[in-house]
């Protein structure tokens, strides 16, 4: 567990839900990238907030930057056409599912809801056991 | 205008969360969900558990309070059934995710770092969310599906 970061992921962690938390006292919302971004993409009302939520989650990374504490460039060993095929995947199940990491995994399990339990073991256990086979199977 | 102003602090909020836990690294996160490489990186399993100790006490105090301080009225899912979708769209999601390691928030605000690997997962995962839409949208949603509001 050499890479263990605990301090900062707690801290990290607690600002994500802490987001949820005034999103939802607040606005009355939910804050759920996945939904976020694909009520985006649909012409209905309500954009506004939503739009400016996104800004805000692409802005933080670039005053980290200014501010000296920025984020390293993404590691992605992956070829094109498996990240093109990931992005579609992560695209079409999140919004069949109606949530993803952030509306089921956070704000779903906070609010105590079996669907979103049951929402993100399946999820989990998926990414597991991809993860396995690309690594320890197929790569190995 | 206000709206914006509060989504704009959420998603900044949410940003500076996800960029200190270091969970905008794909790298990391497939770090947590390799529990069979003889490294398991325990991080954003701390993540979702601090998260989930600020929002489950939080939800409570936005659902006692009843109306949010700015809009007319507080938007909570309704939808409550383990259906076809939700566990079929979750392992979708889920194969998708161990791929490469990126889910939407930190896609989203990897864009900030201006690689072209990200760009094209964002893209796919823009034209996944319009082929869902779009597949729905001809399969026709149930109207339990259309009566619920969706989890997030």
């Amino acid at each position: 567990m050499a890479n263990f970061t605990p301090v900062s992921a707690a801290i990290g962690g607690a600002l994500i839900g802490l987001s949820a938390v005034l999103l939802m006292l607040l606005l009355g919302r939910i804050a759920g990238i996945s939904g976020i971004v694909g009520e985006c993409l649909s012409a209905g009302s309500d954009r506004g907030w939503r739009l400016a939520f996104l800004i805000g989650l692409v802005a933080a990374p670039l005053l980290a930057t200014l501010a000296g504490f920025g984020p390293a460039s993404p590691l992605m060993p992956a070829s094109f056409g498996v990240i093109a095929v990931s992005g579609l995947l992560v695209g079409f199940g999140t919004r069949m599912a109606s949530g993803c990491t952030s509306g089921h995994g956070i704000c779903g399990i906070a609010r105590l809801s079996p669907r979103s339990i049951v929402a993100t073991a399946v999820f989990m256990a998926a990414a597991i056991a991809v993860v396995f086979v690309t690594r320890h199977v197929v790569g190995a | 205008m206000r709206d914006a102003l509060v989504g704009l602090l959420c998603g900044l909020v949410f940003g500076f969360g996800l960029l200190i836990s270091g969970m905008m690294q794909p790298a990391k996160v497939l770090g947590f969900l390799d529990l069979f490489g003889g490294a398991w990186d325990p991080s954003l399993a701390v993540v979702m558990a601090a998260a989930l100790v600020v929002a489950w006490p939080g939800f409570a105090i936005a659902r006692r309070h009843g109306q949010p301080l700015i809009a007319a009225r507080s938007v909570w899912p309704t939808a409550s059934a383990i259906d076809r979708p939700l566990v079929i769209g979750a392992a979708l999601f889920g194969i998708g995710w161990g791929l490469v390691g990126l889910c939407p928030g930190p896609a989203i605000e990897n864009l900030a770092t201006g690689s072209g690997r990200v760009l094209v997962f964002v893209a796919a995962m823009i034209a996944g969310m319009l082929l869902q839409q779009a597949w729905q949208r001809r399969t026709g949603p149930p109207a339990r599906a259309l009566a619920a509001v969706v989890d997030g």
